[in-house]
């Protein structure tokens, strides 16, 4: 590369530091400066004001322990958070252990990695939508069970409800698991694992004390990245939840289509410091700079 | 690992057959339901099997003109696919050295991947708005000027946090593995900065812009989150389409899927089509020594 002098680096990252800087950080700030100023029905003004964060807490602490609507819907997503986290981390875990260790040939284990990367190609909204004829009133899954004779009328709650939702969120995400935690795997030293089955460990010991603790980076990786897509969601939740389903990210949407845009501001702070606490939570069981 | 296949590496092997047919089996539902009879509906049985719905999504479906989103998702994915090649490998140049603001930078990247994508959208629809009253207010642009907003500006923006990061991520793993010693050879040999950029450094590394370009165009192709509240005036493809699941109810829809589904993959199966062209040419072409210069 050039030896003249320092500036070249500068210049070279200079494109990108423009691009954040006009479509990231001035954002964000301007983000936080809205949510201070106050609005009309057709236009908002600069001002200070703390009203729309009051708007956004209407009545949350005096009327604890009832939960205010703000509450409840972070209570919502943050459970989805915690169900789809769970469920993503188990399934992702397992499918990285077995490519990482139970498939033995490199070939072999690419092309499967392959296999799990092709649906990804497919637009999110289908492989959404990819769940109506199978999870719907009269869809596969109905079907069957009818036929089998286990139920006599189709199950309602498959579809438009929380449990849709949920497997969407599944079927979406559990990839952004496997790819970290398989790559953290991929990593680990192989006389490691010898040395505890000669010093006597159990398979399960070997993957308790071994392989767990040095697949932290990769499972805190993937636990940052399915998080924060389901705090902030408003999309899977709307369209598989039939649009009754209350979110974070869609309070911030229809706020928005009122054009309340300082109150849907505020609520983006909210939303914005809950992710960045939960990031920091994780960041502290493992250090993530190091391993890149 | 152990020597002889346990029950262990067979019960892993189902469950990874579960996961793969649990990520498969809906989309190829739809697939296969894109082909359903005239007279069918939006789950099975198939009542025959004919191209009909495809017939009714070329007549456009309703009041929204599919076609129009279609080419300007296209174009749009086009210009995030460029924009992302170049700004990622100028950036991944940089990165190799040492510069002030470039920790600051990298987590800058990475804030912009893992931030919600609802926050990021409002912040740049609030920023062109700010702007746009601006401009009205001091009357900057004439009376014409109307809103700043649009599919090449903010909505293009919008697409730009959300590709670079990925693009800048592969091209960390691809300086990481870069011998220097091409370029030195290539230095010691008296050529200029760019000629070896041009003739050493980008021949090795052309093989992982590919992939740079790939994840442009299909995530660009694909998004809603941030360009939702962004797009200004007319939708993309991937917004319609979630617009017409609540209004369309036949298997047109479907025949929509399918139909976005088919260029991924053909722009994915062309680009890496080119990318296994262009390693043969080089291969048998591998050595130009006697040849002159180039």
């Amino acid at each position: 590369m050039s030896q003249r002098g320092g500036i070249a680096p500068y210049l070279q990252a200079a494109p990108l530091a423009l691009v954040f800087l006009l479509f990231l950080v001035i954002p964000l700030a301007i983000i936080v400066m809205v949510s201070f100023w106050t609005y009309t029905d057709y236009s908002i003004q600069p001002a200070f004001e703390v009203q729309n964060y009051l708007d956004v807490f209407d009545r949350c602490i005096v009327r604890l322990p009832t939960l205010c609507t703000t509450f409840r819907t972070y209570l919502s997503t943050l459970t989805f958070c915690a169900i789809v986290w769970a469920l993503t981390l188990v399934i992702g875990f397992t499918v990285a252990y077995f490519l990482a260790f139970e498939v033995r040939s490199p070939t072999v284990q690419s092309l499967l990695f392959l296999v799990c990367t092709i649906p990804f190609w497919t637009s999110n909204v289908i492989r959404m939508i990819s769940w109506i004829p199978l999870l719907g009133r009269s869809g596969l899954v109905n079907q069957a069970l009818i036929g089998l004779g286990l139920i006599d009328q189709p199950i309602e709650w498959l579809l438009y409800s929380s449990f849709s939702v949920t497997i969407t969120f599944v079927h979406l995400f559990t990839f952004f698991m496997v790819v970290p935690i398989y790559n953290s795997m991929l990593r680990i030293d192989r006389s490691l694992i010898e040395a505890a089955r000669d010093a006597g460990a159990s398979g399960w010991q070997i993957l308790w004390n071994v392989i767990v603790p040095l697949s932290k980076t990769g499972i805190a990786i993937g636990s940052i990245f399915v998080i924060t897509i389901v705090m902030g969601d408003f999309i899977t939740i709307g369209l598989m939840g039939g649009q009754q389903i209350a979110s974070v990210g869609k309070t911030i949407q229809t706020e928005i289509s009122y054009l309340q845009f300082p109150v849907a501001a505020a609520n983006a702070v909210v939303l914005l410091g809950t992710v960045l606490l939960i990031i920091v939570g994780l960041t502290r069981v493992v250090d993530i700079r190091r391993e890149l | 690992m152990s020597e002889t296949r346990g029950a262990a590496f067979y019960l892993l092997a189902a469950f990874f057959a579960l996961f793969v047919l649990f990520l498969y089996g809906p989309t190829l539902t739809v697939l296969i339901l894109s082909f359903q009879g005239p007279g069918g509906g939006l789950t099975f049985p198939m009542n025959g099997v004919s191209t009909h719905w495809f017939g009714v999504l070329w007549q456009g479906l309703g009041v929204v003109d599919v076609w129009a989103a279609f080419g300007r998702s296209f174009r749009l994915g086009l210009i995030v696919t460029v924009l992302t090649v170049v700004i990622s490998v100028l950036a991944g140049l940089a990165f190799r050295r040492r510069f002030v603001g470039s920790t600051l930078l990298f987590y800058t990247a990475i804030a912009s991947l893992i931030l919600p994508s609802i926050v990021v959208s409002l912040g740049i629809a609030l920023e062109f708005r700010i702007f746009d009253d601006f401009v009205k207010a001091h009357g900057l642009l004439g009376d014409g000027f109307h809103s700043a907003m649009g599919l090449f500006t903010s909505a293009l923006g919008a697409h730009l946090t959300w590709t670079l990061p990925f693009g800048l991520l592969v091209m960390f793993v691809v300086f990481n593995r870069f011998n220097p010693a091409y370029e030195e050879a290539a230095r010691d040999l008296g050529a200029t900065p760019w000629q070896t950029f041009r003739h050493v450094v980008l021949p090795i590394i052309a093989p992982y812009l590919i992939g740079v370009a790939l994840f442009g165009f299909t995530l660009s192709w694909d998004e809603i989150a941030r360009t939702s509240q962004t797009v200004g005036g007319p939708n993309t493809l991937p917004l319609e389409l979630q617009g017409l699941t609540t209004t369309v109810t036949n298997p047109a829809i479907y025949a929509l899927g399918t139909l976005t589904t088919a260029v991924s993959f053909l722009v994915i199966a062309l680009t890496l089509g080119t990318g296994l062209y262009l390693r043969r040419r080089r291969l048998r072409g591998a050595s130009d020594a006697g040849k002159g210069t180039l």
